[in-house]
């Protein structure tokens, strides 16, 4: 069966995410901006919801913009259900002709959004930094690339499908009066899935948040070895900074995923940014927004990320980083929270 | 045996990754003296194989879609233990997205046959998307777990996987044939060994062509892209740096300094 959609006046779509009983940050961030896209486009936001105890959620999509919700609502659907979700949207999508469709770039949306993207046949754009509508209302889906900022666009499928992290648009007003409709879809269990989620585990963290902290220090391969990295990482400590790091860290080892700074990883907004050994890759620098002082150390004075930052220091991390940690236990300073 | 098809491939060297440079005018890459690696992650998914080959047999084929240089890097795991190397290489897959990626890698696993088990990284170091896996599972027709951490239990046909998920992680039942996308930390890749090396040389990788594959030029490649790049703009950060000068000392001293003054420590 063929699912090509050419619809041009469909609805702007956000397939969002509760977790825990709770809707999630990022999926009111784009239902604020699935609204202001419908607005331009003239046509309605519609918002599809999977889980259990939705109806709370649901009216606070309908405050932040949405003018349809469509719950799939069952106790057996809690959680994340990669199948029965997939068999729902893809049938609701076929039904309905999105215009565009807008997820999270969560865990469930990492892995949802391609496999429905394949099944609607179309394109899907990971981890836009920004959506903009262009010429014909085609949507522009920037991601950062290769030393600057490139649009993707899916001109001739729909719906156009986009992954965005949390951050990157801001949370919308909600306003209590707005009226939308609550529509109820057919949930079918009956199949027995080849593949299920059987439990979703929770574990306590240690590492200091990265999304709250003030002062981050973040680290690239230029720290050289493991070695490198755990003295940026002490470095990191006696400031009593946040430590996150780049995606080439991650590969390394040094460091765990969740700490990655960027498009594809940690929105952060600190006042002091410290970045060492990094070569100021958008992918990465995309990432830091705000920050009132940013510091780059790097041994390359040609390197991108001086054009970025408002004081750098051109010397070898292996070196330099010990020495500044030595001038800072001597000092005895150290970031404390406002 | 079990049947294993593990999906490689080749990338810019990731230490080298920031002297990889886009045109502003043609919106081609400028890739000048950069190596082309397996992806990182795609040793992970190898290693996964070959430990499951290990402990209860099985034959390991490599595939990767890429140009005839990325015939390398499948001779390449080939010396890492693997039994059989496919390339998939032609003109005609050049320019190809997510999508039309997975459509061929799938086509090319329906050609190699019966197996078990797909093993992809969980992303690559290049293109930054993660959609290659799952949408090869998609066009396979067989279900998937992304971000895969551990390989509970992996004997038989129903398997129990733990894999990513915020602030913790999800336990996922599956039935095979199945494909995974693999994390980091699944397991530690070995290095090459001269033995490997040995064995590898008496091995030949075979090489698909679109026409052995039996699909429409419309379907792969550039054409078979839903998605295309667009407008290519950079991004202006307003800042000019100041270069602290000095000894390496000097330089340290004046940090502490900035730092206090900006109030960052006190």
């Amino acid at each position: 069966m063929t699912t090509e959609i050419k619809n041009h006046n469909g609805a702007v779509w956000v397939l969002a995410e509760q977790k825990n009983a709770s809707l999630q940050a990022v999926s009111l961030q784009l239902t604020g901006k699935a609204r202001l896209l419908a607005d331009q486009l003239e046509v309605p936001m519609e918002v599809v919801l999977f889980g259990d105890n939705l109806e709370a959620s649901a009216k606070t999509l309908i405050a932040a913009g949405a003018d349809t919700v469509y719950l799939a609502e069952s106790a057996e659907l809690a959680g994340y259900q990669p199948v029965i979700y997939a068999d729902i949207f893809v049938n609701l999508a076929r039904t309905k002709q999105p215009d565009i469709v807008l997820m999270g770039s969560t865990c469930m949306g990492r892995e949802l959004a391609p496999i429905l993207a394949a099944r609607l046949e179309t394109g899907l754009t990971a981890h836009c930094i920004n959506l903009v509508l262009g010429e014909n209302n085609i949507l522009n889906q920037q991601i950062p690339a290769y030393g600057g900022l490139i649009s993707i666009l899916c001109p001739a499928r729909k719906p156009q499908m986009s992954t965005v992290a949390g951050g990157v648009f801001p949370t919308p007003e909600l306003n209590q009066s707005r009226s939308g409709t609550i529509k109820r879809l057919e949930v079918n269990i009956a199949q027995d899935p080849r593949v299920r989620v059987v439990e979703i585990v929770k574990e306590e963290r240690y590492e200091q948040s990265l999304d709250a902290a003030e002062f981050i220090v973040a680290g690239g391969a230029g720290t050289g070895d493991l070695e490198g990295w755990n003295t940026l990482k002490e470095l990191s400590r006696v400031l009593n900074a946040g430590l996150g790091c780049t995606r080439p860290v991650v590969d390394e080892g040094w460091a765990e995923l969740e700490t990655m700074i960027g498009q594809s990883g940690k929105m952060v907004s600190p006042k002091f940014y410290l970045g060492a050994g990094l070569s100021g890759e958008l992918q990465h620098m995309v990432g830091i927004k705000g920050a009132q002082l940013m510091i780059a150390i790097n041994n390359d004075p040609k390197s991108p990320v001086f054009e970025q930052v408002d004081y750098g220091v051109v010397e070898d991390c292996s070196t330099f980083i010990p020495l500044l940690l030595e001038k800072l236990k001597e000092s005895g300073l150290r970031h404390t929270s406002s | 045996m079990m049947n294993i098809v593990v999906c490689v491939k080749a990338v810019p060297d990731p230490k080298m990754a920031d002297k990889i440079k886009i045109d502003p005018v043609t919106k081609t890459l400028v890739r000048e003296n950069i190596d082309l690696v397996i992806n990182p992650l795609d040793r992970n998914a190898l290693e996964a194989a070959l430990q499951l080959k290990k402990t209860n047999g099985a034959h390991i084929t490599v595939l990767s879609m890429g140009p005839p240089m990325a015939g390398n890097i499948v001779k390449e795991c080939l010396a890492l233990g693997a039994d059989t190397g496919i390339l998939l290489s032609d003109r005609a897959f050049g320019g190809a997205d997510a999508y039309a990626t997975a459509y061929t890698l799938a086509k090319g696993i329906e050609k190699i046959g019966a197996f078990d088990v797909v093993f992809c990284g969980m992303a690559s170091s290049d293109g930054a998307t993660e959609w290659v896996g799952p949408q090869v599972a998609t066009f396979l027709r067989i279900p998937v777990v992304t971000m895969v951490h551990e390989l509970i239990e992996d004997e038989g046909a129903d398997w129990l996987v733990r894999a990513a998920w915020e602030e913790g992680y999800r336990k996922v039942a599956i039935r095979l044939p199945a494909l995974f996308t693999v994390a980091r930390d699944l397991n530690q890749p070995k290095n090459l060994s001269f033995s490997g090396i040995l064995k590898a040389r008496k091995k030949e990788i075979t090489s698909w062509s679109i026409d052995d594959l039996g699909v429409s030029p419309d379907s792969v490649g550039c054409k078979g892209s839903p998605t295309i790049v667009g407008d290519f703009g950079t991004l202006e950060t307003g800042r000019s740096v100041e270069f602290l000068e000095g000894t390496a000392e000097e330089k340290a001293e004046r940090l502490v300094q900035i730092l206090t003054d900006s109030g960052a420590i006190a």
